[in-house]
């Protein structure tokens, strides 16, 4: 038997979870850099699984299977096809700098307040989320899928409520209340969604006796076995709707703003770029393979809500105040491309989307950890308390306004060519969609040029006169980020040839193939 | 010798990246090293020029492909390069007058703190554009497009400080992007037509594309040009866009950027000509925007906003020709490198006059400049007769051809065509003849600011002039060195093709009518400004005046309409989320709560009411059980 | 004699048990209440156990007996702590189990 490298990749900052909790109280920066080197040593293995990975190989590669709860026939099956081990590799790409760039957001407070804040406990919640998502995106079990899916809602919901933003307008005791309401807010939009969802699992395993995603799939594809339409759409419909609840979908996604807004800046990076992708990685993966009939059924109206999803969060990033909520409506824009692109049902939209998904991660990641670093060191999160930053901190706004490059999919950066992607899918099948969903770039100019404006140009604000440019710690988060959206925007070559036989596979799942030109281009 | 071309792009590409990360230590020389490498793209550029010039016209074009760039089933997108002559020629443009600029600035900006930064921006627009040009598919070019936006962008906004240049700035990159939305769906109805966007496949085989579908992407391609050209209705960005320092203005929002729509049709002549509506729309929007553009630079006192107004109506008369079609690819080619000439040599002679001024732009502040500054005055004074079109000047010959050609168009649109031309040619006159005479002619009319600076006007250093005065020999003699025997047609005639129109009226009594026209603008323009005073206040002006001095009223449409729409837009959404999405949750919430708080006064405490209830409940049971059994 | 007039026993047993766990607010005659329904119980358990001719029921009550005096136990440690505390032994005064 080989070495069991998925379970490793997932085990490893489990245990690593469990080692930093350990750490005695006094002795923090142990805790600090055990986590570090814990998520380092995972992003090691994801390089390796990466790198074992044969694109031309076998669906899904890897594997491991082991029997589990015998009598409902589940087994604890792990596999990764591309698009898996293009997300494996960005949560645990992601995981370091979130812990960096959130070196000091779990330091006991100085004075004033009697909390104790556990530095162990929020960065073995991080690396048992990291465990948690690693594990989502390999199981091909849909039951042991369902249980991480659900799982990692726990340690997200004590990152949110327990180790929330200081920073607020109305001081303290309101962003104790905010942060409380936002972290419950999570809690139950995504338990509502579970919960449809493990009704639609118990129903899929009515119908089809086990749990395993390729058993189901080659059983439906060889007509062994049956669905009635009814019961697939159902079926469809409580997977979907946990999804996109998690995603989050128009009108699912009310919850975001609020989570992203009252949590840390690394925190909101681990909602938005890791967590927020299982949703869309599952519509993927559960929705498009195991209901092919049903997903086709449900296009049209998904297609709507994504566009919706698209014009609505970019206009509500417009009239936001505070720069995380500004963020938190950029990204439900950027999830409607993500979903528009997985249900457009052509190639380009679907490897398109996977990208996205990749490199929304980083440049979320990299904008958001910025803005949180500027926030931190005025402690507002209004947009209107800061101006004329780029004078005194060139190189944070300098920063800044990559990140702000990257959401408007500027082309040289790795968001465009994504996004570019599922346009493209899109307008093949579906014309007006694509040409509406092509106004989302222009109101990505848009928000981010006016917070950039807002925040960093024009005459210098008193309160910001005094302060520091980006310190080391900082610009080793962010300089990577930035080199990789660069990179990724001139050579995506390598992620997409890992996606692209996957995609193809899951093409063929659903019956499509993609729309041929009208004209036989001369060579 | 076609690996060379990657370097082109790849020197100023290395320059802005070293810049703008090397920090405080290249302060010293950064803008040397800026210069430099915009320098050495062009040597590379002439090398690559006599190469092209040994092979025969028909096997002039190359290509290099360096690595396949987004690789998706059924979507090939490569970074490969095209260099063909029209693709020369824009070389040579924008790195000929990108250096001279580069060199213009080590003096202008020389007093400015963050001028390596400013360098390296240069240097990122230099590769932009040698990118736009020299991109073999129209994905490729689009990276180029939005990356001289981005570069327009920065330098634009380059004060930062100053919340006029912030806003212009982003104003410039949000116009443009309306415009990018044009290109990107261009882009997509390629793909869905033909399965490919690269130039050679797309182009070949567009005539067998059907009508609609060509008119579709013609029309989006406009819009794209319009974006990035400033032609109407995207202008309004370009005279704001004067925020920026003026060898900015010089480079990118006169002679290389804003003509990258002009490049965009004529590349896509093929499309265009298969199209004939679109065609025709294009030509309408030259001819309105070059009228538009000359009414606004008429009532302009800001030097550099009369020079936009100018650009704007000078680039009219290129996408006016380029509408043309074959007859008027050419010229308008032609008239975009010789304006490329003066317009560069006018905005830095305008930035010379303010580099001497304290930085004053009112020409009603300037006056009787020509003895203090004898050399600004002479190239300032060659730049404005080649625009105006004075015979034997480039302006002459290129514009001119595109006149003819428009007359050339044939039936009622040629003539409405070729008379907007024509009248154009005596705004042009007219606008330009008050520049000149405001600044270099009459009394001296600047007064000490309010800290009591009176400005003691000087003429530039050398490092400034130098490139003055060759732009200046440019526009004198580059329009007849292109004419002479049709070579320029001949150059370019393999990748644009070429047909000769006929026009109803002779070249001769088009030449004639020019010249006249341009006696009669001038002549208004020196009989109201050279024989009278001109006053230090503007007088309130005729209404048309006032309406050309707020852009004829473009922003104040756009400020009603879409910012003030928006604003509500927004506002409103922003209220719609928080009360309607976010309450019809929240209500069922505190509906939960609600029911719940009414139950929770069931459990008083009192263990014998529990009893009750638990004795109520099991004697409920016991009826049911024995009604069931009745039943 | 009839063995189903032991159930009418154990029946009105039960009710005067019941009824006495109702109305009375005394921990400790409450407390003789539930043995008195308990008791009941056992009495209908034995005597089913005598009409069906087999031993079930007789175990059951067993079971019930070993149940009630383990609850004897309990339940009088709580009464007498409770008294200590409040020096009442109404049922009513122990209401702080409500939310």
């Amino acid at each position: 038997m080989s070495f069991p490298l998925l379970t490793a990749t997932a085990a490893l900052p489990a245990v690593g979870a469990l080692a930093t909790a350990a750490v005695p109280a006094a002795r923090r920066t142990t805790a600090k850099w055990l986590a570090l080197t814990v998520s380092l040593a995972t992003f090691v293995l994801a390089a390796v699984i990466a790198v074992r990975f044969e694109p031309g190989g076998a669906r899904y590669q890897l594997t491991e299977s082991h029997a589990w709860i015998k009598d409902f026939g589940v087994r604890y099956e792990l596999g990764v096809d591309g698009i898996a081990v293009a997300l494996v590799a960005l949560t645990a790409l992601l995981i370091p700098f979130v812990i960096l760039a959130g070196w000091h957001d779990a330091d006991p407070m100085e004075t004033g307040s009697r909390r104790w804040r556990p530095t162990q406990g929020f960065f073995a919640l991080i690396l048992a989320v990291e465990a948690m998502v690693i594990l989502s995106f390999e199981a091909t079990d849909v039951f042991v899928f369902y249980i991480f899916f659900e799982a990692m809602l726990i340690p997200m919901y004590f990152l949110i409520g327990g180790f929330g933003d200081r920073a607020h307008e109305h001081g303290e005791k309101a962003a104790s209340t905010q942060r409380s309401y936002a972290a419950v807010k999570f809690l139950l939009y995504n338990l509502a969604g579970g919960l449809i969802m493990l009704a639609a699992v118990i129903g899929l395993y009515v119908q089809a006796g086990n749990f395993s995603l390729p058993e189901i799939v080659q059983a439906r594809a060889s007509g062994s076995l049956h669905m009635a339409t009814s019961t697939e759409r159902w079926l469809f419909l409580g997977f979907f709707f946990a999804f996109a609840v998690k995603a989050p979908l128009w009108p699912l996604h009310t919850w975001l703003p609020n989570a992203m807004g009252e949590a840390t800046a690394p925190v909101a990076v681990l909602i938005t770029a890791v967590v927020d992708k299982v949703g869309t990685f599952a519509m993927l993966r559960f929705c498009l393979q195991l209901f092919p009939e049903a997903s086709k059924w449900a296009t049209p109206v998904i297609l709507v809500l994504a566009l919706i999803s698209i014009i609505y969060g970019a206009l509500l990033a417009v009239g936001q105040r505070d720069i995380k909520r500004l963020v938190a409506y950029a990204s439900i824009s950027h999830f409607g491309f993500i979903i528009l692109g997985i249900f457009a049902m052509t190639s380009q939209g679907q490897s398109g989307a996977t990208l996205y998904m990749v490199n929304h991660g980083i440049s979320t990641a990299a904008l958001m950890l910025v803005a949180g670093f500027l926030i931190s060191r005025r402690g507002s999160r209004l947009i209107a308390d800061y101006g004329g930053v780029q004078k005194v901190a060139p190189v944070l706004a300098g920063t800044f306004l990559i990140g702000s490059l990257a959401t408007l999919s500027l082309p040289g950066l790795a968001p465009f060519v994504s996004e570019f992607l599922v346009l493209v899918g899109t307008f093949t099948r579906h014309p007006a969609i694509g040409i509406i969903a092509t106004l989302g770039i222009v109101l990505a100019a848009l928000y981010t040029l006016v917070l950039y404006q807002r925040t960093m140009t024009g005459p210098v604000k008193a309160e910001v006169a005094e302060m520091p440019d980006l310190r080391v710690r900082e610009l080793l988060v962010v300089a990577p980020l930035i080199a990789l959206l660069i990179f990724l925007g001139v050579y995506p070559k390598p992620v997409a040839d890992i996606v692209n036989p996957a995609v193809r596979q899951t093409m063929s799942d659903v019956h499509q193939t993609d729309p041929q030109p009208k004209v036989e281009a001369a060579k | 010798m076609e690996n060379l071309i990657a370097l082109l792009i790849a020197a100023p590409l290395l320059g802005a990246a070293v810049l703008l990360c090397g920090g405080r230590r290249l302060d010293a020389v950064g803008h040397w090293l800026g210069t430099l490498l915009a320098g050495l793209s062009f040597v590379l550029g002439v090398v690559l020029f006599t190469d092209m010039l040994g092979k025969a016209a028909g096997q002039r074009a190359v290509t290099q492909h360096l690595f396949s760039w987004i690789p998706v089933a059924g979507f090939q997108a490569d970074v490969t390069f095209r260099l063909d002559q029209l693709s020369m020629t824009f070389v040579l443009l924008i790195t000929g007058v990108g250096s001279l600029i580069h060199l213009y600035s080590v003096g202008y900006m020389e007093h400015d703190e963050r001028r390596r930064r400013f360098f390296g921006y240069l240097n990122l627009f230099l590769a932009a554009m040698l990118l736009l040009v020299l991109a073999d598919n129209y994905l490729l070019l689009y990276v180029g497009w939005e990356g001289v936006g981005l570069a327009s962008y920065l330098l634009i906004g380059f004060w930062q400080h100053k919340p006029s240049a912030a806003t212009a700035a982003k104003k410039a990159f949000l116009v443009n992007r309306v415009g990018d939305m044009g290109l990107s769906i261009a882009i997509m109805l390629m793909f869905t037509t033909f399965g490919t966007f690269a130039f050679v496949p797309v182009l070949h085989s567009a005539d067998s594309a059907g009508e609609g579908k060509l008119t579709a992407i013609g029309l989006m391609l406009l819009l794209a040009a319009c974006g990035k050209s400033a032609q109407v209705p995207l202008q309004s960005w370009l005279g704001d866009a004067m925020e920026g320092p003026t060898p900015v203005s010089a480079l990118i929002h006169a002679a290389t950027m804003v003509t990258a729509g002009v490049y965009l049709i004529v590349r896509s002549g093929a499309i265009f000509n298969a199209a004939p509506d679109a065609q025709l729309v294009v030509t309408v929007v030259g001819a309105v925007t070059l009228l538009f553009g000359a009414i606004v630079g008429c009532a302009k006192d800001d030097i550099k906003k009369a020079l936009a107004g100018s650009t704007m109506s000078q680039i009219g008369y290129m996408v006016l020709a380029a509408g043309l079609g074959p007859i008027g690819y050419i010229f308008a080619i032609m008239h975009l490198v010789t304006h490329g000439f003066f317009k560069a040599g006018l905005f830095l002679g305008a930035g010379s006059v303010m580099h001497g001024m304290n930085d004053e732009v009112d020409m009603r502040r300037y006056g009787g400049l020509r003895t203090y500054m004898p050399v600004t005055f002479v190239t300032f004074g060659l730049g404005y007769l080649a625009i105006i079109g004075f015979p034997g000047l480039s302006g002459f010959f290129s514009k001119d051809k595109i006149i003819e050609a428009a007359f050339a168009k044939g039936g009622a649109e040629g003539w409405i065509l070729g008379g907007a031309a024509l009248l154009g040619a005596a705004i042009t006159a007219y606008y330009m003849t008050r520049v000149m005479i405001m600044t270099f002619f009459g009394e001296k009319r600047w007064q000490p600011d309010e800290q009591g600076n009176e400005p003691h006007p000087h003429e530039s250093p050398g490092v400034m002039t130098i490139p003055m005065i060759v732009l200046a020999v440019g526009s004198v003699f580059a329009g007849g060195f292109f004419s002479i025997g049709d070579r320029f047609v001949h150059w370019l005639e393999p990748v644009t093709g070429h047909a000769e129109g006929n026009s109803p009226v002779s070249a001769m009594t088009v030449t004639v009518a020019t010249l006249v026209l341009l006696v009669v603008g001038a002549g208004i323009a020196y009989a109201q400004y050279g024989r009278r005073p001109v006053l230090a206040v503007a007088p309130r002006g005729s209404l048309l005046t006032r309406a050309a001095r707020r852009d004829l009223l473009q922003d104040d449409f756009n400020h009603v309409v879409l910012v003030r729409g928006g604003e509500h837009l927004t506002r409103s959404l922003v209220y719609v989320d928080h009360t309607l999405v976010d309450g019809v949750v929240n209500g069922t919430a505190a509906s939960v709560g609600g029911l719940s708080g009414r139950l929770r006064r069931l459990q008083n405490g009192f263990a014998r009411s529990y009893a009750v209830s638990m004795f109520g409940g099991a004697a409920v049971l016991v009826a049911l059980t024995l009604l069931m059994r009745a039943v | 004699m009839n063995p189903v007039n032991y159930l009418y026993l154990a029946a009105l047993l039960f009710t005067i048990g019941a009824t006495g766990v109702l109305i009375r607010r005394n921990a400790i005659v409450v407390f003789m209440c539930i043995e008195l329904m308990l008791n009941a119980c056992n009495l209908a358990f034995v005597t089913f156990s005598r009409m069906h001719g087999n031993l079930d029921g007789q175990i059951i009550a067993f079971f019930t007996m070993v149940v009630a005096a383990a609850e004897v136990v309990v339940g009088l440690a709580i009464i007498v702590s409770l008294f200590r505390t409040r020096h009442s032994a109404s049922v009513d005064d122990a209401s702080l189990m409500k939310l």
